[in-house]
C-alpha cells in the first residue's frame, strides 16, 4: 500500500478534480459511472412522463389530450429514449462503476474514451428530444421505425437517425472499453472463470453492442439515404424491400433485447448469492447459458415477423430457435431458486427486487414462449399482449434489477445508507402498480387490441383504466426512489465497509466509500466461482 | 351482466359498464379454433410450470430464513439436478412444438380456394376486389369525426364500424391476397384467425373459411401513420345464397353509379360530389378546413398549387408528391370523375373562389392515355 504513496510517479497518484471540470473532463471510472447513472435517471423521468401522456389518453375512449400524430410521435419516442436512453446508459454506468471494483482494475481501460461516450449521450438525448418541437414534430414510426413509414416523416425523422448514430458510438466505445477492461485488467488470481456474473454479463453484452450496433447505424442510414439521397433501399416502386427493413432492424434488434437483459442477470446473481447467504448455484452453468443465450440471440430475429408472410419453412425455423432460448433462460431461473434453496435468506430493499424481478421475469419469459409460438402469434403480434410481455421483460425485468443494484451497491457508492422503510416501500409499492398496469395488457391483447392506437373500440376500456391508473401511482412511486437516494446522500448513516453479511466479491473488501482511486496497484487475489474473494494481498488505493 | 364485469367496472371507477373480454374473440374458422386450442394448451402448461417452480421458491422463501434461524448449506452444484432441469424443458418445449408446427402448416395452406379477393391497404383504408366477380370497392370508417372528440355518442360498434363491410359467403375456403399502396398495413379479423401485413410491391395470401354466419370485426395491426387506429375491418359472412343475392346487387349497383367519363359537369355538382370524395381521401391530413397540419401537411386554403396553377394542381393529385412521400398519387386510387371532383371542390372551397371547373376528360388528359 506503501507505493502508490509516493505522489507523481504513478499515474493515478493525481487528486481528485474539483468543480465543473471535474465532470467535464472525468476520466474516472466512478465519476463517469455517476454521470452515466445520473443521465439515464433523467432519461427514465421523461420517458416515463412520456407513457403518462400516453397512459392519459388510453384512459378512456375518444381524442381527449393528443391528436394522433403526437400519440405517435409519444409512443415512439418513450420507446427509443427508454432503450437508448434510460436502460443501457444504466448498465454500461453500472459496468463503469463496479468492474474496475470487482476484477481489481485501476479504472476502465481507456479513461478518455470513456469520458467521450458519456458526453456524447447528453447531445444525442437532447436531438431526440428537441425533435418534438421541429416542424413536422418527433418520429412518429414507432420506435422500430419501419420503412416505408419512416420515410415519410419530417425533420423530426432526421434528428432520431443522427441521434440513434451517436448513441451507436457512444455504446460501441462504452463496448471497447469494457471488453478490454476485462480481457486485460484482472487482477492476477482473478482468472476468466472465477469472475463475477456481472462481469461476465458485462463482457458477453458489450460483444452483443459491437455486433449490432453498426447494424442499426446501418440499416437507419439507409432510410436516411432513402428520404434524402433517392436511394430505393425499402421503396418496392424502385425495386427495394419494404420487409428487408425489418430484417436488418430485427438482427439488431433481438440481441438488443438481451444487451437489456443479460446484465440483470449479472446482477441478480450477484444479490441472490448475498441475501441467501450462499453460493450461487451451478457457476459455471450460468456462464455457459448467458453465452448461449447471446449465440441464440442471433438466429431468432425473424419472430418479430410472424405476420409479414415468410415461407412455411421460415415459421418453422425461426419458432423453433425462439423456443430452444426458454432452455438456458430456464436454466438461470432454476440456478437462482437453487441458490436460494436451503439458504438463509433475509429480504433488503435489494433483495426484495432482485425474488420480484426473478417472478416477473419468468412471468415475461413464459409469455414469450408463448409469442415464439408462430401459429399462436398471428393473433397476437402487434397486440397490447407484446406490450405486456416485453415490459414484463423489461420493466420488471431490467428496471427491477437496476433498482436492486442500486440499493445493492449505494452503500459502497456513496459511504451512506439508504432509508431501509422507504426502499421496502418503493418496493411493494412498484411491484403492485407494476403488475396493475401491465397484466390486464394481456387480456386487452388477447381480446383483441392492437398497439399504437390512440383510441380504441369501447370493449377495451374497462382494463384500459385500470392500466392508466396503475401507470400513474407506478411512476409516482419512482419519487419515492429519487427522494430516498437525495436524502440518503446527504444525511444517510454511515455505511460499513460490508454491510451485507453475505456479500463476498472484492467490490466489498476495500474501504466504504469506494476510494477515488482504487486498485492503484493490483491486488493478488484468491478467488473462487463468481468472484468470491478468499483472500487478497496489496490493492493500494486513496 | 357478469360478475367479473361488474368487479372491473368498479376497479375501472364510475361511468358505463362495457363488456371487458380476457380472452380471444369467439373463433368461427378451423384455424381461429386451432390458435384458440393451442393457445389454452400453452396457457396451462405455462401456468403449471410458474406454479411448479415458484412454489419451490416461496417454499424456500417462507422457510429457509435468516430470521427463523435457518442455516445456509453451501452447496452449489449437482450435476444431476442441472441435466434434469435442461432436460426437462427441452422435452416440454418438444411436446409444445408439435401441434405448433400442425398450425403453422394449416394457416400456411393456401391452396384449393373458392374465391380470391385482392385486399389493399391504403393511408388509411381498405380496398376490396373480388377478382373473380370483378366487383371492387374501398371500405372506410363509418365513425363520424365527432364522436371521437365527445365522450357521450359512441355507438357499440365506434371504431370498428365501416360504410360497406367485406362481404364473404360462409362454408367458402376464400383466399386473400395482400398488398398496400403506401406503406404496410396488416390485415386483422381476431375471429378468423387472419393476421397478414399488406406490404407495398409485394402480394401476400391468407386465407379463411367462416363457418358461421355473422359480422366480425378487426383492425389494421401496423403502425402505419397518423390514422393507424383508424381503419378498421368489418367481414360480413353470409349464407352462399344471401352472398349471391348480395353479388348481384353490388354488381348492378356499381353498373348503375358507372361515370360517363365525357359527362360535362356544372361547378355546383362537380364541387358537392368533390366535397364527399375529401372528405372520404383527403381530410386526414389536409383536414376538413384545408388548413392542413402545419409542419406536416400543407394546408390547401390559399396555396399557390390550389388557386393559381391548376395544371400542377392535376399533376400532384394525380401523381403524388415529389417533396413529400406522404402525399400519395391519387390516380391509381380515384376515377377520372372523382379526380376532377376533388379538384374543384378545394379550388372552390374555404378562401379559395377560383370559379375554375376541371372536366373529367381534363384528368384523362393528363394521364396522357395512361390510365
Amino acid at each position: 500500500m506503501a507505493i502508490s504513496t509516493t505522489a507523481g510517479h504513478a499515474p493515478h497518484a493525481h487528486g481528485k478534480p474539483t468543480g465543473l471540470w471535474r465532470w467535464l473532463a472525468a476520466t474516472n471510472h466512478k465519476d463517469i459511472g455517476s454521470m452515466y447513472l445520473w443521465f439515464s435517471f433523467t432519461m427514465f423521468l421523461s420517458g416515463g412522463v412520456m407513457a403518462l401522456c400516453i397512459r392519459a389518453e388510453l384512459f378512456q375512449p375518444g381524442l381527449q389530450f393528443f391528436q394522433p400524430e403526437l400519440f405517435n410521435q409519444l409512443t415512439t419516442l418513450h420507446g427509443l429514449v427508454m432503450v437508448f436512453g434510460a436502460i443501457m446508459p444504466a448498465f454500461t454506468g453500472l459496468a463503469n462503476w463496479l468492474l474496475p471494483l470487482m476484477i481489481g482494475a485501476p479504472d476502465m481501460a481507456f479513461a478518455r474514451m470513456n469520458n467521450w461516450s458519456f458526453w456524447l449521450l447528453p447531445p444525442a438525448a437532447a436531438l431526440l428530444l428537441i425533435s418534438f418541437f421541429v416542424p413536422g414534430g418527433a418520429a412518429a414510426a414507432g420506435w422500430t421505425l419501419y420503412a416505408p413509414l419512416a420515410t415519410q416523416m419530417g425533420m423530426g425523422m432526421d434528428l432520431t437517425i443522427f441521434a440513434i448514430h451517436i448513441l451507436g458510438v457512444s455504446s460501441i466505445m462504452g463496448s471497447i472499453n469494457i471488453i478490454v477492461t476485462i480481457l486485460n485488467l484482472r487482477a492476477p488470481g482473478m482468472t476468466m472463470m472465477k469472475m463475477p456474473m456481472f462481469a461476465w454479463a458485462s463482457l458477453i453484452t458489450a460483444y452483443l453492442i459491437i455486433a449490432v450496433m453498426p447494424v442499426l447505424a446501418g440499416v437507419v442510414t439507409m432510410v436516411l439515404t432513402d428520404r434524402h439521397f433517392g436511394t430505393h433501399f425499402f421503396n418496392a416502386a424502385g425495386g427495394g424491400d419494404p420487409v428487408m427493413y425489418q430484417h436488418i432492424f430485427w438482427f439488431f434488434g433481438h440481441p438488443e433485447v438481451y444487451i437489456m437483459a443479460l446484465p440483470a442477470f449479472g446482477i441478480v446473481s450477484h444479490i441472490i448469492p448475498t441475501f441467501s447467504r450462499k453460493p450461487l448455484f451451478g457457476y459455471t452453468s450460468m456462464v455457459y447459458a448467458t453465452s448461449s443465450i447471446a449465440v441464440l440471440s442471433f438466429m431468432v430475429w425473424a419472430h418479430h415477423m410472424f405476420t409479414t408472410g415468410m415461407p412455411a419453412t421460415a415459421q418453422l425455423f425461426f419458432m423453433y430457435a425462439t423456443m430452444l432460448i426458454a432452455v438456458p433462460t430456464g436454466v438461470k431461473v432454476f440456478n437462482w431458486i437453487g441458490t436460494m434453496w436451503q439458504g438463509s435468506m433475509s429480504f433488503e430493499t435489494p433483495m426484495l427486487f432482485a425474488v420480484g424481478f426473478v417472478c416477473l421475469f419468468t412471468i415475461g419469459g413464459l409469455s414469450g414462449v408463448t409469442l415464439s409460438v408462430a401459429a399462436v402469434d398471428i393473433q397476437l403480434q402487434d397486440t397490447y399482449y407484446v406490450v405486456a410481455h416485453f415490459h414484463y421483460v423489461l420493466v420488471a425485468g431490467a428496471l427491477f434489477s437496476l433498482f436492486a443494484a442500486i440499493y445493492y451497491w449505494f452503500p459502497k457508492m456513496t459511504g451512506k445508507m439508504y432509508s431501509e422503510p422507504l426502499g421496502k416501500f418503493h418496493f411493494w409499492w412498484s411491484m403492485i402498480w407494476f403488475n396493475v398496469t401491465f397484466f390486464p395488457m394481456h387480456f386487452l391483447g388477447l381480446a383483441g387490441m392492437p398497439r399504437r392506437i390512440p383510441d380504441y373500440a369501447l370493449q377495451f376500456t374497462d382494463f384500459n383504466r385500470i392500466a392508466s391508473i396503475g401507470a400513474f401511482c407506478f411512476g409516482l412511486g419512482q419519487l419515492i426512489f429519487l427522494y430516498n437516494m437525495l436524502r440518503s446522500i446527504r444525511h444517510g448513516q454511515a455505511a460499513p465497509h460490508k454491510p451485507w453479511e453475505g456479500a463476498e466479491t472484492l467490490e466489498w473488501q476495500i474501504p466504504t466509500p469506494a476510494p477515488y482511486h482504487s486498485f492503484v496497484e493490483a491486488p493478488h487475489v484468491e478467488a473462487g466461482d463468481n468472484g468470491v474473494i478468499h483472500s487478497m494481498t496489496g490493492g493500494a488505493h486513496h | 351482466m357478469s360478475g367479473k364485469r361488474i368487479l372491473l367496472s368498479m376497479l375501472g371507477g364510475v361511468g358505463t359498464v362495457y363488456a371487458a373480454d380476457f380472452t380471444f374473440q369467439p373463433p368461427v374458422t378451423p384455424v381461429a379454433r386451432q390458435i384458440y386450442d393451442l393457445h389454452s394448451l400453452l396457457l396451462l402448461i405455462t401456468v403449471t410450470i410458474f406454479i411448479v417452480v415458484f412454489g419451490v421458491m416461496f417454499y424456500a422463501i417462507l422457510r429457509h430464513r435468516k430470521s427463523l434461524g435457518h442455516r445456509a448449506r453451501p452447496f452449489h452444484e449437482n450435476t444431476t439436478v442441472e441435466i434434469i432441469w435442461t432436460v426437462i424443458p427441452f422435452l416440454i418445449l418438444v411436446g409444445m412444438a408439435w401441434p405448433a408446427t400442425k398450425a403453422v402448416l394449416a394457416q400456411k395452406s393456401t391452396r384449393a380456394e373458392d374465391m380470391t379477393i385482392k385486399i389493399t391497404g391504403y393511408q388509411w383504408k381498405w380496398r376490396y376486389d373480388y377478382l373473380d366477380d370483378g366487383v371492387g370497392f374501398v371500405s372506410h370508417l363509418a365513425t363520424p369525426t365527432e364522436a371521437l372528440h365527445s365522450a357521450s355518442a359512441k355507438g357499440t360498434h365506434y371504431l370498428l364500424e365501416v360504410d360497406e363491410p367485406l362481404v364473404v359467403p360462409t362454408g367458402k375456403k376464400v383466399r386473400l391476397l395482400l398488398t398496400a399502396n403506401d406503406v404496410i398495413h396488416s390485415w386483422w379479423v381476431p375471429s378468423l384467425g387472419v393476421k397478414q401485413d399488406a406490404i407495398p410491391g409485394f402480394v401476400r395470401d391468407a386465407w379463411f373459411l367462416v363457418d358461421k354466419p355473422g359480422v366480425y370485426r378487426g383492425q389494421c395491426a401496423e403502425l402505419c401513420g397518423k390514422d393507424h387506429g383508424f381503419m378498421p375491418i368489418v367481414v360480413d359472412a353470409r349464407t352462399p345464397e344471401d352472398y349471391a343475392v348480395w353479388l348481384a346487387a353490388r354488381k348492378k349497383l356499381a353498373a348503375a353509379s358507372a361515370d360517363d367519363p365525357n359527362k360535362v359537369w356544372a361547378l355546383a355538382d362537380l364541387k358537392a360530389r368533390g366535397e364527399k370524395v375529401f372528405q372520404q381521401n383527403c381530410v386526414a391530413c389536409h383536414q376538413a378546413n384545408g388548413k392542413g397540419i402545419p409542419g406536416a401537411f400543407p394546408a390547401l386554403d390559399g396555396s399557390p398549387i390550389a388557386t393559381k396553377d391548376k395544371p400542377a394542381h392535376i399533376d400532384i393529385v394525380l401523381n403524388g408528391s415529389k417533396r413529400n412521400p406522404a402525399m400519395a398519387a391519387w390516380g391509381k386510387q380515384l376515377s377520372d370523375t372523382d379526380i376532377a371532383a376533388v379538384i374543384t371542390y378545394e379550388r372552390n372551397a374555404w378562401g379559395n373562389h377560383t370559379g375554375d371547373v376541371v372536366q373529367p376528360k381534363d384528368i384523362k388528359a393528363a394521364r396522357g392515355g395512361k390510365a
